[in-house]
């Protein structure tokens, strides 16, 4: 099988996307998916070294990672479902309301 | 085999990784998140971790994309991207602190690293829940208020209010 390293890269790189595309989405959802894909390469690292340490305690946390990111999707979804009702928009470059 | 198999999946992660990131359509970058969630399903599979690439697929396709195709239909958008970038400047920054992380991750898994992990250590679903319901009970239960919390604001947010 192979070795712990091309896990970690895989994981790096799946995370260098998705920060890439929280930065350059315009769309409000298309930034929570970007953020989806950078917890999952987070969870990688987790049980690929769960895996070398023989420690079941990575995929516990693991698994807290995916209860948490049920919670932050519903709660973001809601957000955003809330923001186009009262702006009647969805892009991010336009919800600047808080800016000084 | 394994190694085979590891190569095809990580192939096909980051390619949806990227055709996530590069269609302009939300529903298309949902559709993408789905393979990219398998994908990384069978890395845990691997990795010995079968209960975990179970609840991932329960968790992410059950819950998760239900509820960003369910948001998608309703925002209907896609609209938002087309027509000039007001931000063009900032936004090509985006690529080289891109670039830079993922060099920069990269170092530090130097390939002393490369060596083949020992046999896995309890990724079933009896080892899991016999931590998860003794040593780890406490944060256990905090998640499940977390998640009330959540369906309740969740519920306060989406109310239609009366006006």
């Amino acid at each position: 099988m192979p070795g712990l390293h091309s896990y970690l890269v895989v994981a790096a790189l799946v995370f260098a996307i998705g920060l890439f595309g929280v930065l350059t989405r315009r769309n409000a959802v298309g930034i929570l998916l970007g953020i989806e894909l950078m917890l999952n390469a987070v969870n990688i690292n987790l049980v690929a070294f769960a895996r070398l340490h023989g420690d079941p305690i990575g995929l516990l946390f693991a698994l807290f990672t995916i209860a948490i990111t049920v919670a932050e999707v519903a709660v973001g979804l809601a957000i955003v479902i809330v923001i186009f009702r009262v702006r009647r928009t969805i892009d991010a470059d336009r919800l600047d309301l808080l800016r000084g | 085999m394994a190694t085979v198999t590891f190569f095809v999946v990580a192939v096909l992660a980051v390619a949806s990784a990227l055709g996530l990131i590069l269609k302009r359509n939300p529903i298309h970058g949902a559709l993408f998140l789905v393979i990219n969630l398998a994908c990384v399903a069978v890395l845990y599979l691997s990795l010995g971790a079968e209960f975990l690439a179970a609840a991932q697929v329960i968790v992410y396709a059950g819950a998760i994309m239900v509820l960003f195709v369910f948001a998608i239909m309703v925002l209907i958008p896609g609209k938002e991207e087309t027509g000039p970038d007001p931000r063009r400047a900032v936004r090509l920054l985006a690529l080289p602190v891109g670039a830079l992380l993922f060099v920069q991750l990269a170092m530090i898994v130097r390939p002393r690293d490369a060596r083949v992990p020992p046999p896995p250590a309890g990724g079933s679903a009896e080892s899991l829940g016999t931590l998860l319901f003794t040593d780890y009970l406490f944060p256990f239960e905090l998640t499940s208020v977390l998640l009330l919390a959540a369906m309740v604001g969740v519920l306060v947010l989406a109310r239609r209010r009366p006006s």
